[in-house]
């Protein structure tokens, strides 16, 4: 086997050293009742060209943007990612490491990191950012939880238009720890209802949970549902699933959000059928010691050069065990290192520029998709790259006639909303040219006529 | 010897928002082929304060240098206990990298994502085969990750049959993220004492009606194997508790023993360490959970499955603890371990297991005697010393520093946490015998260098990049960001 080195004269050189006669004897401490006395059933090992034979084929069964036209969005997104990103992440010093838990071979991971919290706090104006997370949707299980300890309370509060995947791992995180979980809901222009809010909120509420965009693709009024929170003693935990949008939106920090967790796959990291992502954290300074993950903190050695550590880790853990703020033990290094070298490589320009070409897009593919009879569109709230669309045609048959023309037109949103089983989510990001926005209109024109 | 430590040019590097200059540019878009639009404006933000402006040579060369003062698997010997740092086999990057499987959108109708659904079902199968479990899950990132829906299953089971049991008794040699796990369960924690490995009499001293999963490790992670863990099981099922194995140390026993026909009832698998996923200075993991047949109901979901010759979600999860995650898991991960699976074959993980065993007891016998030993049992995968025998003043974390000036990774150090001054030694099957012996001969060295000149271990590292960091001043003045130029 080609990654283990041992010959036979070593292995018996090896087992003479030690003082047994054969393999079996190490396994002396495992009882005959437990040993498996057959071998493992699966399949015989294949050679490197048979192996990616096998995969290519199952890859080939897949739809994506180089077989399709997609439109698809929800809480991952089709974006540019600079061909520098792949090859520096792809050098070994990076990617075979592990946590830096000796941090003077380790700088390298160390230093990435700190100044990938500190892109994440610029980004979302807010003063502390952690190491990173599972994803969008965990790290917002974990805002939840965080929100709990901090107030004390029991009652939280979801807005629906929540992406509905992060919701329900809100749901999940919070299974047996007897708490509220309460949704609110959806106005007409798509955004959070206040109203809902206020007759909700209450002097028991932990906290208030939005997307920022929403789920819709609608732009929350941020500033008020803080307001809100904040007037009932409430923490405010604004979600970002499509970061690209904070290159032209108001930062959730300066709009008083308390705690800001999101996804950075749209910087950088490929769509990879769900995962792996990367889960950001952010919170205010004074929450700082109550606040989950890993954190890499500057520092100096005894030479007085600077350098960096991970810290503040009696939060975590392995050192306060059942009293830990998270059970998380690791964080997405790679993915972290991912955005950062994205965030490095785009810039102030940049992120401001592909966050421009996508509301520009998205509001052609609005302007167009509204004119075609039979399909409307759902909410007159400000929205980024998503909206909803309303079809007279069953959804289904939509989207079905889309893909017959080579088109993944969206999320029908029936399943997590009955009460839009009429609807679908369209996505366009800077990645649509014009001639496909223009196809998918004409295909979805093609079926009204 | 050899020693690997040496010095060559290591370049500085300054972070990245020191380098940037106003107006500078390291990436190109497209010209934009609609008309322009834009957001009232009071939903717009200024520029992104503080974001860097950089070339694209600018961020390559930062990035580049940054990377050479890491040390990873690829560098070197990475003897980190229960963390498995085993080869990360090239051929499973360029797998994880294929368009159609790096470009998939999660939310890609099921019947254009057949190959990588396809994939999927054999992974999990595959992982149920190694395990002994009825079903697994892929979904979890982690191994905590992975935990937690372990526990949140074995809490499911138990609610629907109207039990309130409190309590998760869990061994004072246990990961951290075991109690934490069990305390985001809604679980009291019973810590029990071992005495290197569990008795059946001390499980039995705590086990009564309202106890509701004993979260075991086997091997454990002083290496040993829990040979009580038939009766163990037995006990806790007869009062009406479940067993939850926490699989960091499955390296040891692929092919040998499976933890389903222990009797334990759910297991995560980590595949950034048994299945040779890069661990990625930290992540991202996968922590895969495999349960018994009654289990299933409660397993997270959506699950993929098998109908005829169609892969699907499956529909019918009432009972599930729901999803962990926005999508269906660290896929990307998913198809390195496949490929390593597929690349191994079942005598193949077998023979790692055995190489992994071999190895570790190797280490034992050349270090047996030049350091304490605190536990006698034969070891599996990993073999932990103290630093109880060590002259000159000085400690485990003196050797750990020491052996980087010699060109290793440093072992997993004060954990466990019932050995005081642990070093926690894990080679893992890919790493040769030429290897062992140079990093036992440091070993030695290091021990002789700390009776005889103990200087060279207190301000050790001497050839690393940085020195020793004062990690005080980081915690008590903490600076976790960089906020310009003083």
């Amino acid at each position: 086997m080609r990654y283990i080195p041992h010959t036979a004269a070593d292995v018996s050189e090896m087992l003479e050293r030690i003082g047994v006669k054969n393999l079996e004897d190490l396994f002396v401490e495992v009882p005959g009742s437990v040993r498996l006395k057959r071998p493992l059933d699966l399949p015989e090992a294949l050679s490197e060209t048979e192996l990616l034979r096998e995969l290519k084929k199952l890859a080939a069964k897949n739809a994506t943007p180089s077989t399709h036209m997609s439109f698809l969005g929800g809480g991952a997104y089709h974006h540019f990612s600079p061909a520098a990103i792949d090859l520096l992440v792809s050098r070994s010093e990076f990617y075979t490491a592990y946590t830096p838990y000796q941090p003077e071979i380790s700088q390298g991971t160390l230093q990435a990191i700190f100044e990938f919290q500190t892109m994440i706090c610029q980004l979302t104006g807010m003063d502390v950012a952690n190491a990173s997370m599972y994803d969008g949707a965990s790290a917002c299980a974990e805002a939840v939880l965080m929100a709990v300890r901090l107030t004390r309370r029991k009652r939280v509060l979801l807005s629906r238009a929540l992406n509905p995947r992060y919701r329900a791992t809100v749901a999940t995180y919070c299974l047996y720890l007897d708490l509220e979980l309460i949704d609110v809901a959806v106005a007409d222009d798509g955004r959070t209802d206040l109203k809902d809010l206020a007759a909700k909120l209450d002097n028991t509420t932990a906290a208030v949970v939005a997307g920022y965009p929403n789920y819709f693709g609608v732009v929350e009024d941020l500033a008020a549902l803080s307001e809100r929170a904040h007037e009932a003693g409430a923490r405010m935990v604004a979600a970002v699933a499509e970061p690209v949008a904070l290159g032209l939106l108001k930062p959730p920090g300066e709009l008083g959000a308390d705690i800001v967790a999101g996804d950075g796959q749209s910087f950088g990291l490929p769509l990879a059928y769900g995962g792996p992502y990367v889960g950001f954290f952010t919170v205010r300074q004074k929450d700082l010691r109550a606040m989950p993950g890993r954190l890499v903190g500057e520092t100096t050695d005894l030479d007085g050069q600077r350098g960096f550590v991970l810290t503040l880790s009696t939060r975590e853990q392995h050192i306060r065990r059942e009293k830990a703020t998270s059970n998380i033990c690791s964080n997405q290094g790679l993915c972290a290192l991912v955005t950062t070298i994205f965030m490095s490589l785009l810039g102030k320009q940049g992120l401001r520029e592909m966050a421009g070409q996508n509301l520009a897009k998205a509001a052609y593919a609005r302007q167009q998709l509204a004119g075609v009879k039979g399909f409307s569109l759902v909410f007159d709230g400000p929205s980024f790259n998503e909206f909803v669309v309303r079809s007279v045609e069953p959804v289904a048959d939509v989207l079905g006639r889309l893909e017959k023309n080579g088109i993944l037109g969206g999320i029908a949103l029936g399943d997590d909303y009955p009460e839009l089983a009429d609807c679908f989510l369209v996505c366009v990001t800077e990645q649509n040219q014009r001639s496909e926005i223009d196809a998918l209109v004409a295909a979805l024109q093609g079926g009204a006529a | 010897m050899t020693i690997l430590g040496n010095s060559g040019l290591v370049l500085n590097e300054k972070l990245l928002f020191e380098h940037s200059d106003p107006g500078r540019k390291g990436y190109s878009l497209p010209k934009l082929d609609v008309p322009e639009a834009a957001l009232p404006a009071e939903l717009c933000r200024d520029e992104i304060a503080g974001f860097p402006e950089l070339s694209e040579v600018d961020v390559v060369r930062h990035f580049t240098r940054l990377s050479t003062w890491n040390y990873g698997v690829d560098s070197g010997f990475y003897p980190l206990g229960s963390c498995t740092m085993k080869y990360n086999p090239k051929v499973n990057e360029i797998a994880a990298r294929l368009p159609g499987l790096a470009d998939l959108h999660p939310a890609t109708p099921p019947h254009l994502a057949q190959g990588i659904l396809e994939l999927m079902d054999k992974l999990q199968t595959s992982l149920a085969e190694v395990s002994g479990f009825a079903r697994v899950t892929l979904q979890p990132a982690a191994g905590a990750h992975g935990e937690l829906a372990g526990m949140l299953v074995i809490r499911a089971w138990h609610e629907a049959r109207n039990s309130t049991r409190s309590k998760v008794l869990i061994p004072d040699t246990a990961h951290g993220t075991n109690p934490a796990t069990a305390t985001l369960a809604g679980y009291d924690v019973v810590p029990i004492a071992s005495e290197g490995i569990l008795t059946l009499e001390e499980v039995e001293s705590h086990m009564d009606d309202d106890v509701a999963a004993l979260m075991v490790t086997n091997p454990n992670t002083l290496g040993l194997f829990e040979s009580n863990i038939e009766e163990i099981c037995k006990l806790v099922h007869a009062r009406g508790g479940l067993v939850y194995c926490d699989g960091a140390n499955l390296n040891a026993l692929m092919g040998i023993a499976r933890p389903g026909d222990m009797g334990i009832d759910v297991m995560h698998f980590n595949l950034h360490k048994t299945f040779s996923t890069p661990h990625g200075g930290g992540g991202p993991g996968a922590g895969p959970v495999g349960v018994t047949e009654e289990l299933i109901p409660y397993l997270p979901g959506p699950g993929v499955e098998r109908v005829g010759d169609e892969y699907r979600f499956e529909t019918d999860n009432a009972e599930s603890i729901g999803r962990l995650l926005a999508f269906h898991g660290n896929v990307g991960i998913m198809v390195r371990a496949y490929s390593y699976i597929r690349s191994m074959g079942g005598a193949g993980l077998k023979h790692a297991s055995e190489m992994a065993v071999l190895n570790a007891n190797y280490i034992r016998a050349r270090l047996e005697g030049v350091y304490e030993l605190p536990y006698k049992n034969r070891s599996l995968h990993e073999v932990i010393f103290s630093d109880k025998d060590l002259e000159g003043g000085c400690h485990t974390l003196d050797v750990a520093k020491r052996l980087i000036d010699y060109g290793y990774h440093p072992p997993t150090i004060y954990f466990p946490l019932v050995v005081k001054g642990a070093i926690m030694i894990e080679p893992t099957e890919t790493e040769s015998p030429d290897v062992l012996d140079e990093f036992c001969d440091a070993m030695i060295a290091i021990a002789g260098e700390a009776r005889d000149n103990p200087d060279l271990l207190l301000k050790a590292p001497m050839r690393s990049k940085v020195r020793r960091l004062d990690e005080t001043t980081a915690a008590r003045k903490p600076r976790l960001k960089w906020e310009g130029s003083e």
